[in-house]
């Protein structure tokens, strides 16, 4: 899956279940403090990562994803 | 000892979205009762129930409120942000002062069965979302209610069957008599999706005259058959009568009296001798005596049994002064967790208004409630104090003496 295609999709989702603003969703915008996702979000995110990826995320796996571009990264190395 | 009044109400039920529909539906006699065609093909006996629509919450709430609330509390939500209008409370008010929040709730199946149902698909909680645990608990109302609207009182859900809804708000009447809280949202609320009654219809409870669905909740009537499941949810701000007065508030009723009792007998048989030492003690702590009761909205579900214990009670404490009794729940089916709360609302509003409510279908009385001035028609009148009943599985018992403040 091209990399394009993962970031439509993650910031589709971010969007429009997880309801955060569009214009927030740059590559170095922090997940926590920037976007404000945090740890029920992630439980959300967890289930749709697992919908429309087809893999789980594991927390230990997460431990250097602080960005949304490195969280793009990290989905295109599991879908790939 | 502090008197305790009503100075804002809200409700969303199969009677209507508001207080000003639900007035209209009242009056009216309106059933909100209908079909829900998925409780047959789940296998109930009767696919009867009270049709309430779900709010559209998106646009009134952020995701993280909307995503722990369940049904109940959606409905929950609605009545509340509609009696805090209506009572004059707004969010910088509740930042600043102490309110606390008291809601009777005694189940969230849904939440639970969904959450159960993805753990066999995915054999992993963790796909149960982050909303299941906080949609799932008993205390589900309170838990959500105190998060959106930041309140920092007394803070949690009564659970006593289909009494909940009035013992929460005999027991914020409690609260406030002695001084421990100025203000406390009461009310009570009940989910109603088929997968929240499978079990109540289960031990055959409900009714099943499916060929007119508004004719089949018919408490008191000889050819009742059961009851009709509803819900929704119903609010009412209690507070410190000098509270009230202080901040300028519009003063509803007075919640005068508070009566209660446990049969100690049958889990599903109701008791007169219960229910009338609840009615007795809730007199007694209003200081009024039976011929001072203008209105008795009765409890009265539509069972062959409990209408009949219940008209037992009543012909013994009432019979002499042709008290005027109905059930509303002839129109809105069995609220069930939420009806102690809705009643009073109902109640309020027809006193508000100097009207009785019809207990619409009463067509021919029983043996037991011959003696009874069950009123079938909408009746112009003056109330001034009125009672109302509620009654729960495991002989739980609940009575409010409301009057209005001259």
């Amino acid at each position: 899956m091209q990399r394009e295609e993962i970031i439509e999709k993650v910031n589709h989702f971010l969007v429009e279940e997880i309801e955060i603003e569009e214009n927030l969703l740059k590559e170095d915008a922090l997940l926590k403090e920037g976007l404000g996702i945090d740890s029920l979000d992630f439980v959300d995110i967890v289930v749709i990562v697992e919908k429309n990826f087809g893999f789980k995320i594991k927390p230990e796996e997460m431990t250097n994803v602080k960005t949304l571009g490195q969280f793009y990264d990290y989905i295109a190395g599991k879908v790939n | 000892m502090r008197r305790v009044v009503i100075t804002g109400m809200g409700i969303y039920s199969c009677l209507g979205k508001n207080l000003d529909e639900v007035r209209q539906s009242l009056y009216a006699g309106k059933s909100g009762i209908g079909i829900e065609p998925i409780r047959t093909e789940y296998g109930y006996r009767s696919p009867l129930t009270g049709i309430v629509e779900r709010p559209m919450l998106k646009g009134m709430l952020d995701r993280r409120s909307r995503v722990c609330l369940a049904e109940e509390g959606e409905y929950a939500y609605m009545a509340t942000a509609e009696a805090l209008r209506n009572a004059g409370i707004d969010m910088d008010y509740l930042e600043k002062n102490e309110v606390g929040v008291l809601f009777g709730n005694d189940s969230s199946a849904k939440a639970v069965i969904e959450a159960h149902t993805t753990a066999m698909q995915y054999k992993d909680t963790q796909m149960m979302g982050s909303g299941a645990i906080f949609q799932s608990m008993n205390s589900t109302v309170t838990m959500n209610l105190s998060t959106i609207f930041k309140l920092r009182g007394i803070n949690m859900t009564i659970s006593a069957a289909c009494a909940s809804g009035s013992h929460a708000i005999g027991l914020g009447l409690m609260f406030i008599r002695n001084g421990l809280q100025d203000m406390v949202i009461c009310g009570g609320a009940q989910e109603t999706h088929y997968l929240s009654m499978g079990s109540f219809d289960g031990i055959g409870a409900f009714s099943v005259r499916v060929d007119d669905p508004t004719k089949a909740s018919r408490p008191f009537d000889r050819d009742r058959d059961g009851l009709v499941p509803g819900g929704g949810a119903a609010a009412v701000i209690l507070e410190d009568y000098d509270h009230a007065v202080k901040r300028g508030a519009h003063i509803i009723a007075e919640v005068a009296g508070y009566g209660f009792s446990s049969n100690g007998a049958n889990i599903s048989q109701p008791s007169d001798m219960g229910s009338g030492i609840a009615m007795e003690r809730a007199l007694k702590d209003a200081g009024v005596q039976a011929s001072d009761i203008d209105y008795i909205n009765a409890h009265a579900t539509s069972t062959l049994q409990g209408d009949a214990f219940e008209a037992m009670a009543l012909d013994h404490l009432f019979t002499p002064y042709h008290t005027p009794i109905s059930s509303t729940k002839s129109m809105t089916g069995h609220e069930c967790w939420m009806a102690g709360a809705s009643e009073i609302v109902y109640s309020n509003l027809m006193m508000l208004n100097s009207f009785i409510a019809p207990n619409i279908n009463f067509e021919n009385p029983d043996e037991y409630s011959k003696n009874l001035n069950i009123v079938n028609q909408t009746m112009e009148k003056n109330i001034d104090t009125y009672l109302s009943n509620s009654f729960g599985f495991g002989g739980t018992n609940s009575a409010l003496v409301i009057k209005k403040i001259k």
